[in-house]
C-alpha cells in the first residue's frame, strides 16, 4: 500500500507501551528537577535531554510563537558561551544536538560517546539561566524562524489548512494557535519577549533532565547533582493553568481554497478527553478506537471506503491522546476520481454511524492488542523514542508510573469500554469539518 | 596535558560504540551470501533485503511499473488476498515495508521471534507469488496518481525533477522514480508480472540481518524467503550522463518561498580522493550547524532555515548536490552566497581547525548510527550493495583521520567547479539572474 504521508494530519506521539520498569530509574535534585535514567548498555552511547514545562500554549496572548523563538535563541550564545559555540562543541566531541518545541513542552538534547555526559550537562546547565544576546543575533534568528515558517506553513496548503482548523477547533485554548506562531506576531518577537518567557519558565523546578543510553544512575546523578544542582528553584514558577476550551455547542465547518491544492481532502475533528495522571482508561479506549476506525489496512474506513465502497484513496484516523489539556480525535478521508467531498464525508458520517450500531470485531481487537504488545519488543531497539516518550508524558501532566501502567491499560480495554468511548465522542456538535480544495474553476 | 587528553579522546572515539558489531559472513546451500549481526538481547529480528535495479530498470514508456509492482507486493500473494494479507500481517504483529530507490528495491522486514517461521512465509509469497489482482491494481494505481498530482504542485517534487531531467539526457535518471500520470495510467498487469520477474532476481540480491537469529537458521530462512526467485533479472542500465551548464534556471511557480536545488560533479566511492571529498563536503554544507553555507546563509544573514550540501553517489551518477529555500525576495542572495562560498573554498581551501573539528565530528557521529537492529541492518546492505569489505566499520574512521590538509584542500581545488554549479530554483524568485532556457 502507498503512504500517503502528505496527507496526515499531524505528528501525534504514537502512544507505545513502556519498557519494562527494571531498566528504568528516576529521582528529583534538591532543587526540585526531575530525573529519568534509561539504561541501555548495548552502544557506549548516551541521550542527553532536558525537557521544560512550558512550550506554546503557555505563551501570553499576543507573543506567538515566542517559545519555539527562545529554543533558537538558546543557541545564541550565554555568558559563557559564545553564539554557536554550544552547537560546535558538541560536534567537537562527534555529538549532535538539536531541540524542539511543542505545545505543552521545548526539549534540547543531544547525542554523543557515554564519556561526555558531563560536558552536555554543564552546557545545558549554563544556557538554563546565564542566556546573553545582542540586538542583531536576535534579529537574525528572527528572519531564520520565519523562513522556518516559509518552509514548513506558507508554501505548503495542507499546513496553511491544519492551521485554520486548529484555530476553529479551539475557541479558548492556545492549542489553536500554532507553535510557531502566527506570522503578524512573530515578525513582532524581539529579545525582551523571548527574555520574559525565558525568566519565568526556565528553572530547574520547571525541567525534567532525562539520560538514556550507556550509563548507570549513580553515574548520572553524581552528574547531575554537580551541574543542575547548584541553580536554585525558581520560587516565582506560576502554576500552570491554561485557559480551558468551554463545551462545544454547535458544529463547525470551514472550506480552504489554494490553487497548490492538487488532491483534496476532508478532514473531521472532535474534541477529546487526554491521558490523565492516574485515570487513562479512557484515553485507552480512544487509543484503541482510532485502531480500529483508521489505523492500518485492515481498519474500519480502510476496509469499508477503500476496499468496499472504492470512494476512497486514503483514510485514516488520529488520537492526541498524550497532551496536557483535552485534545482531538480526527479522521481524514481523501476522495477517490469523481468522489466529492460532500460524498466522501457523507461515506465517513455512514461508517461511523454503521460502527456505533454493529460494534467491534473482536478478531480485530486481538490483532491491535498483539501489536501493541509487540510494539513493547520492538520500542526497546531505540532508546531515543523510550526517552521522547518519558519526555512528552512528564511535560503533559503523566508520572512515570503512568507510563509504566499504559500497556496493561492498553491491553485490559474491551469491546464495551471502546463502544462506549466511541458513542460518547462522536456527537456531531462537538466537531469540526474542513475541506481542502483547489482554487474554484470559473468558465 | 592537553595533549594527551586530545588523543584519548580521538582513540576512544575511533572505536564503534558497538564493540559487538560482529558481521558473520554467510553462504546459504543455495548460493545466497548475507551478512548478519547477532543481537540477542530483544526478542525480534529486522531483515533487509535489496535488490539492485529498482526504478532504473523502467523504460522511458513504462515508467512507474517497478513502482507500482512494489507498492503491490503486499496487495495480495499466494492464497491470500489484499485484505487477508493485511490481517495475517497484522495479527503476528510483523512489519514489511516495501520501497522503491532509483537504483535498488529495498524490503525492510520487522519479526518477532514467537511467530518468525509464520511472518516469514507470509514475507516469501509476497515476493514470490504476489497476485496482482485487477482490484488491487486499480486501488494502487489511484493512490499513485493522487501522489503524482500532488508532486506537480509542490515546488520541491517540481525541483527535484526538473534538476534530473536537464542533467541526466535519456537515462531512466532523468526521468522521475514513480512515473508519470501518463505512463502510470497506461500501465497494464503485464507490465507490472514483467517488472516483477525483471526486478526481483537472485543475481542482484543483497541481505542483512539484525537480531534474534543465528547463522544456521538464517541460512535456512533465506533459502525458503528467496530460494525460488529466478535465477537473473533485467539487465542494468549504463553509465548515465551528468550535464550540467552552470547556469541558474527558473520553474515559475506561485508560491511564496523558492526552493533551489543546485548540484555539480560528485565522486565515485572507490576513488582514492573519496574521503578527502567527504571531509569537504562536511565542511561546506554536510548537514551540521557549523558547515559554511549554514553559518553563511543562515547565521550570518537569516536567509533560510537549511542549507545542505551532500553527495549522491548512484551505481551510474555521482553529483554534489545542495538544497535552500529562501522567501521569493531572497532567494536569489542566497544563491549568491551559495555561489561565492562555492568558489571562496575552491580557491582558498579549509583550515587545519576546520579539518580537525571535521574529523572529530565524522569520527564521533560514526558509532552513532548504530543505535539498533534496524539502523545495523540498514548499514551492513548498504555495505555490500557499495562493495565494502566485512571489516569497513573497523576501518572507516581511520580512512577519515588519514586525510591531510594538503590533501583536502588539492581536493577542494580540483573538484570544486563554480563554473558547472547549476541552479534549478522553483517559485517567483525577484531579482535573480537566470539562465534562458
Amino acid at each position: 500500500m502507498l503512504r500517503l504521508t502528505a496527507f496526515v494530519l499531524a505528528l501525534y506521539a504514537l502512544a507505545f507501551p513502556a519498557l519494562a520498569r527494571d531498566n528504568v530509574t528516576s529521582f528529583s535534585l534538591d532543587n526540585g528537577m526531575d530525573v529519568v535514567v534509561i539504561e541501555d548498555h548495548r552502544a557506549s552511547v548516551v541521550v542527553h535531554m532536558v525537557w521544560y514545562r512550558a512550550g506554546s500554549a503557555d505563551e501570553p496572548p499576543g507573543s506567538s510563537g515566542v517559545a519555539h523563538f527562545l529554543e533558537h535563541l538558546l543557541f545564541r550564545g550565554t555568558e559563557n558561551l559564545a553564539p554557536g559555540e554550544f552547537s560546535s562543541t558538541v560536534a567537537r566531541n562527534g555529538g549532535s544536538d538539536n531541540a524542539f518545541t511543542s505545545y505543552d513542552y521545548t526539549a534540547y538534547y543531544q547525542r554523543v560517546a557515554a564519556d561526555r555526559l558531563g560536558l552536555m550537562m554543564q552546557m545545558e546547565a549554563d544556557r538554563m539561566v546565564n542566556l546573553k544576546l545582542t540586538e542583531s543575533d536576535v534579529s537574525t534568528e528572527r528572519e531564520v524562524i520565519i523562513e522556518e515558517r516559509n518552509q514548513r506553513v506558507e508554501n505548503d496548503p495542507s499546513a496553511l489548512f491544519r492551521e485554520q482548523k486548529n484555530a476553529a477547533q479551539y475557541l479558548n485554548h492556545r492549542y489553536g494557535v500554532p507553535i510557531i506562531g502566527w506570522r503578524h506576531e512573530m515578525e513582532a518577537l524581539d529579545q525582551a519577549k523571548a527574555r520574559a518567557f525565558y525568566d519565568r519558565y526556565y528553572s530547574p523546578n520547571n525541567a525534567i533532565l532525562i539520560v538514556a543510553g550507556d550509563v548507570q544512575p549513580d553515574e548520572v546523578r553524581a552528574l547531575a547533582e554537580k551541574h543542575y544542582g547548584p541553580i536554585p528553584a525558581n520560587p516565582d514558577l506560576p502554576e500552570r493553568a491554561r485557559p480551558q476550551e468551554p463545551p462545544q455547542m454547535a458544529e463547525r465547518r470551514m472550506v480552504f481554497r489554494d490553487a497548490r491544492v492538487a488532491q483534496p481532502y476532508v478532514s473531521r475533528s472532535y474534541l477529546a478527553p487526554e491521558r490523565d495522571s492516574g485515570a487513562q482508561e479512557r484515553a485507552a479506549a480512544l487509543e484503541t478506537l482510532s485502531e480500529i476506525l483508521g489505523g492500518g489496512a485492515t481498519s474500519v474506513l480502510n476496509e469499508t471506503l477503500q476496499f468496499d465502497q472504492k470512494v476512497a484513496v486514503f483514510t485514516g484516523a488520529y488520537y492526541g491522546g498524550t497532551s496536557l489539556d483535552d485534545t482531538d480525535f480526527s479522521f481524514i478521508v481523501v476522495p477517490a476520481p469523481g468522489v466529492t467531498l460532500e460524498q466522501a464525508e457523507a461515506a465517513l458520517d455512514e461508517t461511523l454511524a454503521t460502527f456505533l450500531e454493529t460494534g467491534v470485531d473482536s478478531e480485530q481487537l486481538e490483532r491491535i492488542k498483539m501489536q501493541m504488545r509487540a510494539s513493547q519488543v520492538y520500542g526497546r531497539d531505540s532508546v531515543e523514542s523510550l526517552a521522547n516518550r518519558y519526555g512528552r508524558a512528564l511535560t503533559q501532566g503523566l508520572t512515570i508510573e503512568d507510563v509504566h501502567d499504559w500497556p496493561d491499560i492498553l491491553q485490559s480495554v474491551t469491546a464495551k469500554d471502546v463502544m462506549a468511548a466511541a458513542r460518547d465522542l462522536l456527537d456531531r456538535r462537538r466537531s469540526v469539518t474542513g475541506y481542502l480544495m483547489g482554487e474554484e474553476v470559473t468558465q | 596535558m592537553m595533549r594527551f587528553v586530545w588523543a584519548t579522546l580521538l582513540l576512544v572515539l575511533a572505536l564503534p560504540a558497538r564493540a559487538d558489531v560482529e558481521i558473520q559472513e554467510i553462504t546459504t546451500p543455495g548460493g545466497i551470501n548475507a551478512w548478519l549481526v547477532e543481537e540477542r538481547s530483544i526478542p525480534f529480528t529486522a531483515l533487509e533485503i535489496r535488490f539492485r535495479g529498482g526504478a532504473s530498470l523502467d523504460s522511458a514508456d513504462k515508467q512507474g511499473a517497478t513502482g507500482l509492482m512494489v507498492s503491490l507486493l503486499e496487495e495480495g500473494a499466494g492464497d491470500l488476498d489484499a485484505r487477508a494479507f493485511a490481517r495475517e500481517t497484522e495479527s503476528l504483529a510483523a512489519s514489511f515495508n516495501y520501497r522503491l530507490a532509483s537504483d535498488a528495491v529495498r524490503i525492510s522486514a520487522r519479526f518477532l521471534s514467537e511467530n518468525r517461521d509464520q511472518a516469514v512465509q507470509l514475507l516469501r509469497d509476497s515476493l514470490i507469488r504476489p497476485r496482482f489482482d485487477d482490484d488491487a491494481i486499480e486501488r494502487v494505481r489511484a493512490q499513485l496518481l493522487s501522489s503524482l498530482r500532488s508532486d506537480l504542485k509542490d515546488p520541491r517534487a517540481i525541483a527535484a525533477k526538473r534538476f534530473a531531467a536537464m542533467v541526466h539526457g535519456n537515462h531512466p535518471y532523468a526521468r522521475p522514480q514513480d512515473g508519470t500520470i501518463e505512463t502510470v495510467t497506461a500501465l497494464t498487469r503485464d507490465d507490472i508480472v514483467a517488472a516483477h520477474q525483471g526486478a526481483l532476481a537472485r543475481d542482484r540480491v543483497y541481505v542483512g540481518a539484525v537480531g534474534d537469529i543465528g547463522p544456521d537458521e538464517l541460512s535456512a530462512l533465506l533459502d525458503d524467503l528467496l530460494g525460488e526467485l529466478p535465477e537473473t533479472g533485467a539487465p542494468l542500465p549504463g553509465p548515465a550522463p551528468v550535464s550540467l551548464d552552470g547556469g541558474t534556471h527558473v520553474v515559475t511557480f506561485d508560491t511564496p518561498q523558492s526552493v533551489a536545488v543546485f548540484g555539480q560533479p560528485g565522486i565515485n566511492r572507490d576513488d582514492p580522493d573519496f574521503f578527502a571529498l567527504f571531509v569537504l563536503d562536511h565542511i561546506l554544507g554536510g548537514g551540521s550547524f557549523e558547515s559554511r553555507l549554514m553559518q553563511e546563509v543562515r547565521e550570518k544573514r537569516g536567509l533560510t532555515y537549511g542549507v545542505y550540501s551532500y553527495l549522491v553517489d548512484k551505481d551510474q551518477a555521482q553529483l554534489w548536490q545542495g538544497s535552500v529555500a529562501s522567501a521569493n525576495d531572497r532567494v536569489a542572495q542566497a544563491v549568491q552566497v551559495i555561489r561565492d562560498e562555492w568558489k571562496k573554498l575552491r580557491d582558498g581551501g579549509v583550515t587545519a581547525e576546520e579539518l580537525q573539528d571535521a574529523k572529530t565530528y565524522l569520527t564521533g557521529a560514526y558509532p552513532l548510527r548504530f543505535d539498533g537492529n534496524g539502523p545495523i541492518a540498514n548499514i551492513i546492505v548498504a555495505m555490500q550493495m557499495e562493495g565494502l569489505p566485512v571489516d569497513y566499520i573497523a576501518t572507516r574512521n581511520d580512512k577519515v583521520n588519514d586525510v591531510t590538509l594538503e590533501q583536502v584542500n588539492r581536493v577542494a581545488a580540483e573538484r570544486l567547479d563554480p563554473d558547472r554549479l547549476t541552479f534549478v530554483v522553483v517559485g517567483q524568485p525577484e531579482g535573480l539572474d537566470q539562465t534562458a532556457d
